[in-house]
């Protein structure tokens, strides 16, 4: 089986497509709450092929644009403080600060490196042994787990490894958005790479407590159809469960191996996420036996006061409440070559998907 | 020990004229380099193409090539971009102290092997040595110049509404060749460089018609780049249908893995060509006649309306515009 064509034939989306159109005939709104998603759904032009009683809108799944700006400044202090070689992930470098950036600061004489594994970082700082080698441990349930076995490993045989965890847990801010009650959701596309790790279970208090249909999906067009084809199915039935339209990827139980080792190392702590504020137990730090790996206990680190971009509403778009065309400095002052908030450096930002694949564009 | 390239080797002593002679007069041995005078002297006459390029890949040598025979490509290539016959190159050598002697002369064979496939020679060059992180073990710059025959007309400003875009082959195959090696990110794939000199394959083009508006070959920054650069040089649109671009399977999931779009995706051996409609079919039967466009197809068609702007047809039938490359490609997080 081929896992990407197979998943963007077009004869299979045309019949997807009408079905849905049969069968939609309640006018709902979906949140697809990952990022990964929302690039899909903008990279195919999903809007565009779905029935008018179906609304879209996008969640807060992109880890670098919810790291609120507090924490972006902790990582861009750190990477100041001689001696230290910051480790991350790509996507981070062009993210702004309140002042700067990690792009800005390497430009400086930053010692600032690209991975792509958490095993990188653990050469790296083995390889230097007089240098403090610290990981930016930002991202979702998705990418914890390497982290947690990153310092296990690290554990071992490493004592200049440190993690700046600022990991967030996707269930509790969900729980949060749906509180406020700022966004009235019909159903929800639930992330396909956290459900990996995390199983469907965890989302079973959306669809019971809040009578939210829910669908995990994945990210190729035809995943995503299927999952607004069951949503549609579950609401004209008027069901609310959880279902999984990503069996290649999700088990109910998830991936337990993962889950054993970031429960080993993290445990759940308040977290502040951009737009949305503090969410209780949405955060993971690192356990006390492994506090010797925390950066910032590690580190003095004192950012000093921050400040969010004048004009940018990437806090209210990653809340579902304004769309990238609700801001005026959306395409004007805030591209993704000049960005202004995360939501236009991320590749998984709406802002991003909504500038590179011309949202709404009925060629 | 194994020889290493040392700063002497760049003084322009004994050392340095013992490096020209034994890794470069013996590869590229060609009369014109042979006189070792300051500069290659030779006659040509007609209408020139001349280029410049410098080639800084890491690592320098990858699944399907080496820095050396993609210098020698991509310059044979920008000169066949304007439908020139390819003929003198230059190379210059900028290397950083401590580079393998063995190393240097497989860069140097491969880059002797490629221009021979392309038929040129290599008439002058130059070597410079640096110290230890001033360069990152080699860097190459060229020059070349080719003639272009009579009756060809090719610029990025010639597409005309009507015309047919053809593509010589999958796309993605260098820049995922070359990532899968980069250090860190090693993930093992069968997939090799596809970095070829493309003059024969344009010459068969040209000798089905000579009338081809525009040639291009879409290295940094992928098809979508060069594409935006046809558009907006021509002031047309041009729409492509993703369903009939070739993309291997493994560059796809390479691409899905590191949050890619093989579209800004480098290739080092294909073209995309913007040719009028009634000459497209006899281009491309050409095309797929020849090693380097056995994969070429029709992938869309120039347009009117908005001109400068890429459209994209996607699998659902739904459109959507295709920008330039932004920044640099980095992969994504989760």
């Amino acid at each position: 089986m081929k896992f990407i064509t197979e998943f963007r034939r077009s004869e299979l989306a045309e019949g997807l497509i009408s079905q849905i159109h049969r069968q939609s005939k309640t006018s709902v709104k979906f949140m697809e709450f990952c990022g990964g998603h929302t690039v899909t759904i903008f990279r195919y032009g999903i809007r565009q092929v779905l029935p008018s009683t179906i609304e879209m809108v996008s969640g807060p799944g992109c880890p670098i644009c919810v790291t609120a700006n507090a924490d972006l400044d902790k990582a861009i202090t750190l990477a100041q403080i001689p001696d230290v070689i910051i480790t991350t992930f790509g996507d981070m470098l062009k993210v702004p600060g309140s002042h700067s950036s990690l792009q800005k600061v390497k430009a400086d004489g930053a010692d600032v490196r690209i991975v792509y594994s958490t095993m990188d970082a653990l050469k790296i700082a083995e390889r230097n042994p007089t240098k403090s080698v610290v990981f930016l441990g930002i991202g979702f349930e998705t990418t914890a787990p390497t982290i947690a076995a990153s310092i296990l490993q690290a554990e071992k045989k490493i004592s200049n490894y440190y993690v700046l965890s600022l990991h967030k847990l996707c269930p509790p801010v969900l729980r949060a958005i749906l509180d406020s009650g700022e966004v009235k959701l019909d159903g929800l596309i639930c992330p396909g790479h956290v459900s990996a790790i995390i199983g469907s279970h965890p989302w079973e208090f959306i669809a019971r407590d809040y009578g939210i249909p829910c669908v995990v999906s994945g990210f190729e067009p035809l995943d995503i159809l299927q999952g607004v084809d069951m949503l549609v199915a579950q609401i004209e039935n008027g069901e609310s469960k959880v279902e999984i339209a990503y069996r290649r990827g999700v088990r109910p139980e998830g991936n337990q191996q993962a889950l054993k080792l970031m429960e080993q190392v993290f445990e759940p702590c308040p977290a502040q996420w951009r737009g949305i504020g503090e969410v209780l137990n949405s955060g993971l730090k690192l356990r006390e036996e492994y506090q010797h790996f925390d950066a910032e206990l590690a580190f003095d680190i004192d950012p000093g006061p921050t400040y969010e971009p004048k004009g940018c509403v990437c806090g209210d778009i990653l809340r579902g409440v304004k769309t990238p065309i609700d801001c005026r400095l959306f395409g004007k002052l805030c591209t993704p070559g000049h960005p202004v908030g995360p939501c236009m450096v991320s590749s998984e930002g709406s802002c991003s998907a909504h500038y590179l694949y011309g949202g709404g564009f009925e060629g | 020990m194994k020889d290493k390239i040392l700063l002497a080797h760049g003084s322009g002593g004994k050392q340095a004229h013992e490096l020209v002679e034994k890794s470069f007069l013996k590869a590229f041995a060609n009369p014109f380099l042979a006189k070792l005078d300051d500069s290659a002297v030779f006659d040509l006459s007609g209408r020139l193409a001349f280029t410049t390029d410098s080639y800084v890949v890491s690592p320098i040598f990858f699944p399907g090539g080496d820095i050396g025979k993609l210098a020698v490509c991509g310059t044979v290539n920008d000169l066949a971009m304007s439908g020139a016959k390819p003929l003198y190159l230059s190379l210059s050598f900028i290397i950083e102290e401590g580079l393998p002697q063995g190393e240097l002369n497989e860069i140097v064979d491969s880059a002797q092997k490629a221009a021979q496939e392309a038929g040129v020679k290599i008439v002058t060059g130059d070597t410079k040595v640096v110290h230890q992180g001033s360069a990152d073990k080699l860097f190459i710059n060229t020059a070349g110049v080719g003639i272009i025959p009579e009756g060809v007309d090719i610029s990025g400003g010639n597409a005309r509404p009507g015309d047919k875009v053809i593509l010589s082959g999958a796309i993605g195959d260098h820049g995922i060749a070359v990532l899968s090696q980069r250090e860190g990110l090693s993930f093992s794939t069968q997939l090799k460089s596809d970095c070829a000199p493309l003059d024969s394959l344009v010459a068969e083009m040209l000798k089905a018609s000579p009338n081809i508006h525009c040639l291009r070959d879409p290295t940094r920054g992928g098809l979508a780049t060069s594409l935006n650069e046809l558009a907006k040089q021509s002031k047309v649109s041009i729409r492509i249908e993703e369903e009939k671009l070739p993309v291997r399977e493994e560059v796809l999931a390479a691409c899905e893995m590191l949050g890619f779009d093989p579209l800004y995706v480098a290739n080092e051996g294909k073209l995309v060509a913007i040719v009028p409609a009634e000459g497209a079919d006899k281009v491309l039967k050409a095309m797929r006649g020849n090693h380097y466009g056995k994969g070429a197809a029709i992938i869309g068609e120039v347009g009117a309306e908005h001109p400068g702007r890429v459209v994209m047809k996607t699998c659902l039938g739904t459109s959507r515009i295709i920008d330039m490359l932004v920044g640099d490609l980095l992969p994504r997080i989760c």
